[in-house]
């Protein structure tokens, strides 16, 4: 293969620069303008984009922003009261984040997966003993945060990760909260 | 040389590089112990193993610290983009990283750089970036769990945790979704499809699967998927064609499994352990 053939190279019709971009949407143009700024301010790489036409919800600007630091932007815009309405990926638009949670009792164990995610308590102990799966450079940091915790003790990795399978972890979490402890 | 990229969960760690000697349960590389608990860290532990089983050279690795902000991957993928095109290496493994398609494929304009082309292995977050970039096909092996699957089958997905919810994540789909995978030009030209039952496919299809010895608990631990690329990625460094090798790493993943006895709350490294012996066996046929 040739040094600049393989960019020519293209399997879904998708443009692959784009392809792990997503879009935060906004009530109206002054929170965008806003969101830009902190997002900038922050050092994370954004752009102000127009929506495709089914995702428009009255705003017709939108931010672009690497999809993979989703959990992290977003946490910073919460901070900041600019919460989007919507965080969508680029490639399609109405693709929706998995809602599947798939639960395994091992016995003396449970095991409850989102998505990449899976995370494992001792039922006897409510301690978190196993975090498997993902791909982000955030897992191994939250899994060495969690394990050894016990589940109503340990942070939530909504808060401490960055990315989107911190954000799949922490869904799991949360499940795994609903499972085993009392609501 | 066998060459091994990732990421440690340490954001003070520099770009590093340099042999990997495992140590216990930690490696030594460029002066530092790194605990080898999940993540790059057990691959890299798990290439060693089976590495010195083979009587290869140690693993050299690549590697940086990055908690998820993706500032240590980015350093790293500069450094590669830099030194790569004079490097030779024979089998490359691209592993916990922020997926950045970007920067994904400067690395990979370096590859193409070199005199001679190393085999290509990727896993976890570079497997992801290889996809969404459109140039998974450049890919000697990726080794994805059923839910990375998935993601690989589904051609608009950019991550797994988007990917669409007709394609389920059940052990009974992997087949047709390996057929996705590769209509769609979204694997690479061998696939390890880890779960109850593992695959080894390409192109036309399924070509082995393995489902036994089988430990349960193995499926909770978090690391059994990278002990079994590390394992493949020795096997490869040591001239098995690509797909009898992760059939052989399947197997010996799971011989090492059985010999460890886990539980749920197991760690990785108790497995690790029992690699030399487990690929020992799986080399001579037991457990088949």
């Amino acid at each position: 293969m040739g040094l600049f053939s393989f960019l020519k190279q293209r399997t879904s019709g998708q443009d692959p620069a784009r392809a792990d971009r997503g879009l935060l949407l906004f009530e109206n143009t002054s929170e965008v303008i806003r969101a830009e700024k902190i997002l900038r301010a922050a050092g994370f790489a954004v752009a102000v984009k127009g929506p495709p036409p089914e995702v428009r919800t009255g705003c017709d600007l939108a931010v672009e922003y690497p999809l993979i630091e989703g959990l992290n932007i977003l946490r910073r815009l919460e901070e900041a009261k600019v919460p989007p309405l919507d965080a969508i990926p680029v490639t399609g638009p109405l693709l929706t984040p998995v809602d599947l949670y798939h639960v395994k009792d091992f016995g003396d164990h449970l095991m409850v997966r989102a998505a990449n995610m899976k995370i494992t308590v001792d039922k006897r102990t409510g301690v978190i003993v196993n975090v498997s799966g993902g791909g982000c450079p955030d897992v191994p940091w939250l899994a060495a945060r969690l394990i050894g915790q016990r589940l109503d003790e340990a942070p939530s990795p909504r808060e401490t990760g960055h990315t989107l399978c911190g954000y799949a972890l922490g869904l799991a979490f949360e499940e795994m909260k609903r499972q085993c402890l009392p609501s | 040389m066998l060459a091994i990229v990732g990421t440690v969960p340490d954001p003070s760690l520099p770009v590093v590089e340099g042999s990997a000697v495992l140590d216990g349960d930690a490696l030594t590389t460029a002066g530092r112990r790194i605990p080898a608990d999940r993540g790059t860290p057990a691959l890299l532990a798990a290439a060693c193993a089976a590495s010195a089983t083979l009587d290869l050279p140690a693993p050299h690795a690549f590697l940086v610290g990055d908690q998820g902000q993706g500032h240590g991957s980015r350093a790293l993928f500069a450094h590669l983009t830099d030194t790569l095109p004079d490097r030779h290496i024979a089998t490359l493994v691209f592993h916990y990283l922020m997926p950045d398609v970007m920067w994904h494929d400067k690395v990979l304009f370096a590859v193409e750089a070199m005199a001679v082309r190393p085999r290509l292995i990727a896993d976890a977050g570079f497997m992801y970036a290889a996809k969404m970039s459109g140039q998974a096909p450049a890919y000697d092996l990726f080794t994805p769990d059923a839910g990375e699957l998935a993601f690989l089958a589904d051609e608009s997905a950019p991550h797994p945790f988007y990917t669409r919810g007709f394609i389920l994540h059940g052990d009974n789909d992997v087949p047709d979704l390996i057929r996705r995978a590769y209509r769609g030009g979204n694997a690479a030209r061998c696939l390890l499809v880890k779960g109850s039952v593992d695959r080894v496919a390409d192109q036309g299809g399924v070509l082995h699967t393995v489902d036994s010895p089988c430990e349960e608990a193995m499926e909770a631990m978090g690391g059994t998927g990278d002990t079994v690329a590390g394992i493949a990625a020795a096997l490869v460094q040591a001239g098995h064609a690509v797909a009898p090798a992760a059939h052989l790493a399947a197997r010996a993943n799971r011989l090492a499994g059985q010999l460890a006895r886990p539980n749920p709350g197991s760690r990785i490294i108790e497995i690790i352990a029992h690699i030399p012996q487990a690929l020992r066996q799986a080399m001579n046929g037991v457990g088949q």
